[in-house]
């Protein structure tokens, strides 16, 4: 209870500061809405070819615009020296760490929020035919984004090109989290939903998840120390 | 809470890619002095007091902290660890105010008004000035925020990195004044420093650092004088 009471600390800092300036989820939301407007040019408009390629352009999205998040949340950290105050507070570093991945999480939720009604609205993409699991494989690649972006954010603090390296080391990782992310909804908006397919790509990413979560959890600490 | 009261720097050595940081320094910190870490920029003073915080880790040697006479360890040390850095370690987006409710939190210390305006009123920052963001302050008012948000915890350890950097006079040697009224209420406080001047005749510890090596270290009270020459004689 305590960790997750300093979690949520950590967690509504970032939210409040975010709240307050605006800045990160602007961004983020921008650049995702300009993708889809790009998408929109092109890509054919063409119904058949729109339910193949709609999946990818989400989690492109997704992806783009978590990184950004990621990059400016923990950039922040960076600018008085303020994740030192949190790794020498008497909290167990790991609440610093869910904490980070909470509000991580927040924030491409939220892009999601935006960039989903407006794929579906300038593709004509039938994205909220199925929106129980759309919504939870969604939350569950927010989830694994933030997880395993917030232990490499936050270990390239220190690193000059770490605007570079977050992508490149990422992305890698990433892999398994969008082709989920991909196969389910495509099973979603496939003209002959695939509900199987929908939920075992669901449960591999709740796996997923999970594994990383635990190892994010075991190397956090050595990871951030110098 | 557990006041510490000794910490045994032993053999520390720290590098950094090649560059060799810190070698083999042994250090023995008492509760109610004050060392003064005294060397050139290099010299290894910055990274001695990151190994002492717990946030760098030492390629060989130990610090091992005691409180009466036991070992203290992990979350119990970092709550009796008060830190000013070369930066403010406050966010710029939050006020003075919320920075210091965020640490109290974080320490599960008095996070009350009237306790976080003791705190704020101590470090006499401008009242007009707590309720508007960190970003907007001039590099003075910060460091008394950042001094303000070290001492709100109450730490038994005070790790200061050029603390009077951005202070006038007046307010340098206010906080020197201040930093011997924590050494005398049994304090361990620590603090790297050019400015001879406002520790002066506070100190009661000097150690030098020369690339990496301690090449001098004396307990007893200094002069703004015997300091300066202290200084000239060892650390180049």
């Amino acid at each position: 209870m305590e960790l997750l009471r300093h979690a949520a600390r950590v967690a509504w800092k970032d939210l409040r500061i975010e709240l307050r300036s605006r800045e990160i989820v602007y961004t983020m939301v921008f650049f995702g809405a300009l993708l889809v407007v790009i998408y929109s040019f092109a890509f054919p408009n063409d119904a058949r070819a729109i339910r193949g390629s709609v999946p990818g352009m989400l989690w492109v999205s997704l992806a783009f615009t978590g990184t950004i998040g990621l990059g400016r949340a923990f950039d922040r950290e960076r600018e008085n020296d303020t994740m030192r105050a949190l790794l020498l507070a008497p909290v167990p570093r790991l609440a610093v760490f869910l904490g980070k991945a909470f509000a991580t999480t927040v924030l491409v939720l939220t892009v999601a929020v935006v960039c989903t009604p407006l794929l579906a609205l300038f593709l004509q993409a039938p994205l909220f035919a199925y929106p129980v699991p759309l919504i939870l494989v969604v939350i569950l690649g927010a989830v694994g984004i933030a997880v395993i972006g917030s232990v490499f954010a936050a270990t390239l603090l220190k690193v000059r090109s770490r605007d570079v390296l977050l992508p490149v080391i990422l992305y890698p990782l990433l892999v398994p989290l969008f082709v989920a992310g991909t196969s389910c909804t495509a099973a979603l908006v496939a003209e002959i939903p695939n509900f199987d397919a929908a939920w075992y790509w669901i449960q591999f990413l709740g796996i997923y998840d999970a594994a990383f979560l635990v190892l994010s959890i075991w190397v956090f600490e050595s990871l951030v120390i110098e | 809470m557990t006041a510490l009261d000794e910490v045994q720097i032993r053999g520390v050595a720290k590098r950094y890619g090649h560059e060799r940081a810190l070698a083999g320094v042994t250090l023995e910190l008492t509760a109610g002095s004050m060392c003064a870490l005294l060397g050139h920029n290099g010299a290894g003073k910055t990274t001695l007091l990151g190994i002492v915080s717990t946030l760098v880790r030492p390629n060989t040697g130990t610090v091992a902290y005691r409180a009466k006479g036991k070992a203290v360890t992990g979350a119990d040390v970092r709550r009796e660890i008060g830190m000013l850095a070369h930066a403010s370690l406050c966010y710029g987006e939050l006020s003075a105010r919320e920075n210091l409710a965020l640490i109290a939190g974080l320490y599960d210390v008095d996070g009350s008004p009237p306790a976080i305006e003791g705190a704020l009123d101590r470090v006499g920052l401008d009242k007009k000035a707590r309720d508007r963001a960190a970003r907007t302050y001039s590099r003075g008012m910060l460091q008394r925020l950042a001094l303000a948000r070290a001492l709100l915890t109450r730490p038994s350890l005070l790790l200061l990195d050029e603390p009077f950097t951005g202070l006038d006079r007046g307010g340098a040697l206010a906080l020197g004044a201040e930093l011997g009224t924590l050494r005398d209420a049994g304090a361990i406080v620590v603090v790297v420093t050019h400015d001879l001047e406002a520790i002066a005749g506070r100190t009661d510890h000097v150690a030098i650092l020369r690339r990496g090596q301690l090449v001098f270290e004396e307990r007893g009270s200094y002069s703004y004088e015997q300091l300066k020459d202290v200084y000239h004689r060892h650390a180049n």
